[in-house]
């Protein structure tokens, strides 16, 4: 049989693992696609090289790949996403000064995130009494589950993340620089970041994402709709060979294997150990060594983590009409949510059922009423007051 | 083509930078800032306020970019991508030389269409240059390598320039490699065995 030739673009973070891993550990080749992986710089390139047909598929923000198919913030280019390569794993660190100052203003636990929120509108109001200036964050990417995690967290405190404090897009690799050089207070970014911050002493993780939201759709394997039906079969083996190599990241027995694979320079190019640790879900919090653990960190294939949710979608396009990206009509949603293919998913993984894990809402927000993917207007009605007022 | 432009070019390359303002001020825009330094990105640029903004691929920085397609409070004055659902062309080729356009929301894209060539030329221009340097610097140092092991088979065979060239070449035809890795091979050797 002749190899299949494919071009994979990546950003060289954890969720990547699966692409990853299904290179470098040879499931690939066994299915007999020859896989070539391209590391990249930024969202916007590998968003553009994926349109234009440099890459034939791409690990890519997941809300980034609804943005496309609908053609908001850059050409519409309809894609699919088949697989999901990570849910979770994105963390809010903070300043240590912003931590005390939290710290100071909270009426409870900091590690509650009802409790942070709270304490973070306290903070912002006391700094608009003093003439302070205003808090920066940074988050990833506007069309990134980071900004909708931040954002969420900040309004259900009551602070508006456009008018209460400064809310900047900064390329994962230079989130750190810029909170040790006090250019950001906080940020929002994926693994191995926030224990990277952490690590150096210059950051404390406040929350992980999942205690923001249980189970959030993070970064999925994007393909254009039009060479998902060119190259159906090369597609297919590519996602079993996905699921593969996601259920050998979760065999407890290859931690050590997937850690040091992972580590090479020309992948996620970080220590060893700062990958098990985020594998298992087990991140130091602060210098001190303060450690805190969740099974649900990051979710790479493990309890259906890989299949792509239809109401995933939906709520992705309801997190940007919240923050007016997008406008909400009937034809958008439709759009939004044909971009997320189960079908396909379940077809090449022989999985039928849909699964049972996660919160009823499939989201599972620490504050607030269910998501309700049927009523989009009447769900983001109700959060509009502040659902913990200071 | 269009004079009262203002150009600005975010690369952190400054030897790649300056081949393209050069080609900028030649067309005759007199306009044309180098922004080097990425740290508060979106601030140095509001305070240029330009119309088009030019970033090299290789920039992680691509993404702050992204932001400024939004609409909220920091963002002072919209911007598009130059391109749109009818330039795939002008895409592909913006890409493919490494470089990409921005330009303020509403400017006609008629107006920069020759900036972004120039652009694309220039970024191509540059990769050439580039690769050309490579392989004189790999040539030069392949070069350097080859002498040092001739002077080794000299001394120890007691034979001459040319002859010790042949042992070279017919060693790495005979295993199918270049001189150059033979002559390393052998250096390494000859240290070993000092």
């Amino acid at each position: 049989m002749k190899a299949d030739s494919l071009r994979i673009g990546f950003i060289p973070l954890i969720d990547a693992a699966a692409l990853l891993i299904a290179v470098d550990k040879g499931f690939a080749a066994t299915e007999g696609l020859a896989i070539d992986l391209v590391r990249e710089v930024s969202w916007s390139n590998v968003r553009d090289k994926l349109n234009i047909g440099l890459f034939d598929a791409a690990h890519l923000l997941a809300p980034l790949a609804i943005a496309s198919s609908l053609g908001i913030g850059h050409v519409k280019m309809a894609l699919l996403a088949p697989f999901m390569l990570g849910l979770n794993g994105n963390a809010i660190t903070v300043s240590p000064g912003l931590y005390d100052a939290l710290a100071s203003a909270a009426d409870g636990k900091l590690d509650d995130p009802k409790v942070s929120a709270r304490a973070l509108a306290r903070v912002v109001a006391g700094r608009r009494r003093t003439g302070a200036e205003p808090l920066t964050f940074g988050m990833t990417f506007p069309f990134s589950t980071h900004n909708y995690q931040i954002r969420f967290w900040m309004a259900a405190g009551g602070v508006d993340p456009d008018e209460d404090v400064q809310l900047v897009v900064l390329p994962p690799a230079y989130m750190v620089d810029s909170l040790s050089s006090h250019q950001v207070d906080g940020f929002c970014v994926g693994a191995p970041w926030n224990s990277i911050a952490v690590q150096l002493g210059i950051g404390r993780i406040l929350h992980f994402g999942c205690e923001i939201f249980a189970r959030a759709p993070e970064k999925v394997l994007a393909v254009r709709a039009a060479w998902a039906a060119n190259r159906a079969d090369a597609l297919e083996r590519l996602l079993s060979v996905l699921g593969r190599a996601a259920a050998f990241i979760n065999d407890p027995a290859q931690v050590d294997e997937v850690a040091t694979l992972l580590a090479a320079p020309n992948r996620v190019g970080v220590a060893p150990e700062i990958i098990r640790r985020t594998l298992k879900g087990v991140l130091r919090t602060a210098a001190d060594g303060t450690s805190r653990s969740h099974s649900d960190y990051i979710l790479i294939g493990r309890g259906s983590a890989g299949r792509p949710e239809p109401v995933h979608a939906t709520w992705l396009y309801a997190q940007m009409i919240r923050w007016r990206q997008a406008r909400l009509s009937s034809d958008l949603l439709a759009a939004a949510d044909a971009c997320f293919r189960p079908d396909l998913y379940e077809s090449a993984a022989g999985e039928t059922t849909k699964s049972p894990f996660g919160p009823s809402d499939g989201i599972g927000a620490f504050v607030g009423p269910p998501f309700d993917a049927n009523d989009i207007a009447s769900h983001l009605a109700a959060l509009k007051v502040p659902l913990y007022p200071r | 083509m269009d004079p009262a432009l203002k150009i600005v070019i975010v690369d952190e390359n400054p030897l790649r930078a300056a081949i393209l303002a050069d080609g900028l001020l030649d067309a005759g825009y007199i306009h044309v800032t180098r922004i080097e330094e990425t740290a508060n990105l979106l601030v140095r640029i509001y305070t240029l306020d330009p119309d088009v903004i030019l970033i090299d691929l290789e920039n992680p920085s691509r993404d702050v970019l992204a932001q400024m397609f939004q609409v909220s409070r920091v963002v002072k004055r919209p911007i598009a991508m130059f391109v749109d659902q009818s330039d795939a062309v002008a895409i592909e080729a913006a890409v493919d030389a490494g470089v990409s356009a921005y330009i303020v929301d509403g400017l006609k894209k008629e107006r920069i269409k020759n900036i972004l060539d120039l652009c694309i030329s220039r970024f191509n221009a540059f990769a050439r240059l580039t690769d050309e340097l490579e392989r004189a610097q790999t040539a030069l140092s392949e070069r350097k390598v080859i002498d040092r092991a001739k002077g080794i088979l000299m001394k120890m065979k007691s034979i001459g320039e040319a002859d010790a060239y042949a042992m070279l070449r017919k060693t790495a035809m005979k295993e199918n490699r270049k001189i150059a890795e033979v002559a390393q091979a052998l250096i390494t050797a000859a240290e070993l065995l000092k």
